[in-house]
């Protein structure tokens, strides 16, 4: 509950100190410092000390692994913070509304992780979608930011409004909006049950950009200004991962059987359609698009498994990819041109940025010694755990073989070729520190992943 | 009336939606037609609603309200949606001065 108040209070705060002060120095720490504040509040929620009293009627509850998702969540969103607070204030001139969308979207993060009516669900989502409809249209003059944010908001809505069919065919079978109401008896499956499921398992896939309900994705992460892409990537893909997977094992876990095969084949095609396409693209940042596609596949396997194991996995998967990705969005905001030969001779340029982006492409590619190794290993162990669904888990070994060759082309580009370009890059020892900071905890993680295991289990023993 | 007419209405109506949405070029049909698709899902919650009622008053007067709380939640949120929604269409249309998404393939290339 903290997180939840504390994020809609400093959202408020953001807005009002825009107005108070034109130093955007100040505007950034005082939301750096919320940011950090949101992440102490939800670590004393873990701890017990509850400093707002709301009766919610059992409509939420806050279980450890939703609050420790929420720290992961807060956490990379404060080293996003960190790393491109700055270049916020190249999108436009409404620079402190731009973090207090985000603290809002933190609320909407705070509401899916906790979450026990699907009421509770569809407002989480909301809230995270209406802001990420006005970051994404946030460059104003830019006609491809005006179409991406469109595009969203049609798709967003047309999802939304399958999600609440979904959820009234429910009622319909039911007689209540509750998870624990709405998995039992489901021995037989009634059609209103099986339609609804089935329209929250579409427009959740929407919502987390799974295959074949992914085709806005790469448009809109295109369209949007750099910046945001970098947060809607990352953070809000897991909230929505973690929306997905206590929809379906709270609500519809007795039902898995009927299920899984569906999200099987989902899962299988947003590994193939992400990886192939990811190929084939000349611009670096759709090609991030591409491969957020991708790892979405990856995460869908802790769905198809349903287990504690994949749990865990989806809990670092999301850790490990988002702290890579922020990185590598962060060094591309430097970047004046995004495609491949951009990055061409960056090595002899600028050798910090190229041996950070490449600790981040290595994680992403899921080179041993890397947090993306281990989450995607974590990933693929519950899978073969599960034991049904062999075919899938050698479908991800080779589209994971795939995404290498597109990741070590970036790599290629920066060790390998020699720059036309002479212009110099400016980046501030403060940012490089920062870089060597995010890339020194991926490998931690990958060296010791089971700290951040260990500490989930240590808060829910 | 029988549960299965609203049942039966409301499909329709969120099928004309989801056509609609489909097939139609111009931003705000598309708008209207997500609208669609969101009051059909009000109906059936409401007629929804108003059956688990009448069927559980008499153990507990309050049976079934939830299904009706429901539908303000769902009215408070396609308001906010759509405010955001037209303000995107406005800054289409000073940009481009059309709201056809026939328009919209600057991404694709």
């Amino acid at each position: 509950m903290n997180a939840i108040v504390l994020s809609a209070i400093w959202g408020v705060v953001m807005m009002f100190s825009g107005l108070f002060t034109s130093n955007k120095n100040i505007v950034r720490a005082v939301a750096i410092f919320g940011m950090a504040l949101l992440f102490t509040v939800n670590l004393l929620d873990i701890y017990n000390v509850h400093l707002f009293k709301v009766n919610v009627h059992e409509m939420l509850v806050f279980e450890n692994f939703g609050l420790l998702f929420n720290a992961v969540a807060f956490g990379a969103t404060l080293v996003y913070f960190l790393l491109s607070g700055r270049d916020f204030e190249k999108v436009g001139n409404h620079f402190a509304e731009y973090f207090a969308l985000i603290f809002f979207i933190s609320c909407g993060i705070s509401l899916v992780t906790s979450y026990n009516t699907l009421l509770m669900l569809f407002l989480g989502i909301e809230i995270i979608s209406i802001p990420l409809y006005i970051l994404t249209g946030s460059d104003k003059r830019n006609l491809k930011s005006n179409e991406a944010s469109l595009k969203y908001l049609l798709m967003g809505a047309f999802s939304t409004g399958l999600m609440l069919m979904g959820i009234a065919l429910i009622y319909g079978a039911k007689g209540s909006f509750f998870l624990h109401a709405i998995s039992l008896g489901n021995e037989a499956i009634n059609p209103l049950m099986g339609a609804g499921m089935l329209l929250l398992l579409f427009s959740m896939s929407f919502k987390v950009s799974a295959a074949p309900f992914h085709f806005w994705t790469p448009d809109v992460y295109d369209g949007a200004p750099t910046v945001f892409t970098s947060y809607m990537a990352t953070v809000v893909k897991g909230a929505g991962f973690i929306a997905f997977i206590r929809l379906f094992q709270t609500g519809f876990g007795s039902m898995h059987p009927h299920w899984q095969l569906a999200v099987a084949i989902i899962t299988a095609s947003t590994l193939l359609f992400g990886n192939i396409t990811a190929v084939f693209q000349q611009s670096v940042k759709r090609m991030l698009a591409y491969s957020s596609i991708a790892q979405a596949g990856f995460m869908l396997l802790a769905i198809v498994s349903l287990s504690q194991k994949g749990n865990e996995g989806l809990f670092f998967y999301t850790a490990a990819y988002s702290l890579a990705t922020i990185g590598i969005f962060a060094v591309l905001l430097k970047m004046k041109d995004y495609t491949f030969e951009g990055f061409n001779g960056l090595a002899k340029r600028q050798p910090v940025l190229a041996a950070t982006t490449t600790i981040f492409l290595l994680s992403l590619a899921g080179i041993p010694g890397t947090a993306g190794f281990m989450g995607k290993l974590y990933m693929l162990s519950a899978a073969v755990e599960n034991g049904k669904v062999m075919w899938l888990v050698i479908l991800a070994v080779l589209c994971a073989v795939i995404s290498v060759y597109y990741y070590f082309r970036v790599i290629q580009a920066m060790y390998l070729r020699e720059s036309q370009d002479a212009t110099e890059i400016e980046v501030s020892p403060v940012f490089k520190g920062l870089l060597i900071a995010t890339a020194v905890g991926i490998i931690l993680l990958g060296l010791f992943p089971q700290w951040l295991i260990d500490t989930l289990y240590f808060f829910t023993i | 009336m029988k549960i299965e007419y609203y049942l039966y209405l409301a499909i329709a109506l969120f099928c004309i939606g989801v056509v609609g949405v489909l097939t139609r070029r111009n931003a705000i049909i598309i708008f209207m037609c997500i609208e669609l698709m969101l009051n059909a899902a009000n109906l059936l919650l409401v007629a929804l609603s108003k059956m688990y009622h009448a069927a559980g008053v008499a153990q507990n007067p309050m049976a079934g309200i939830d299904g009706q709380l429901f539908v303000f939640f769902i009215m408070v949120v396609a308001a906010a949606e759509v405010s955001v929604g037209l303000a995107i269409i406005v800054m289409l249309y000073r940009n481009t001065h059309s709201v056809d998404i026939n328009f919209l393939n600057r991404l694709k290339h």
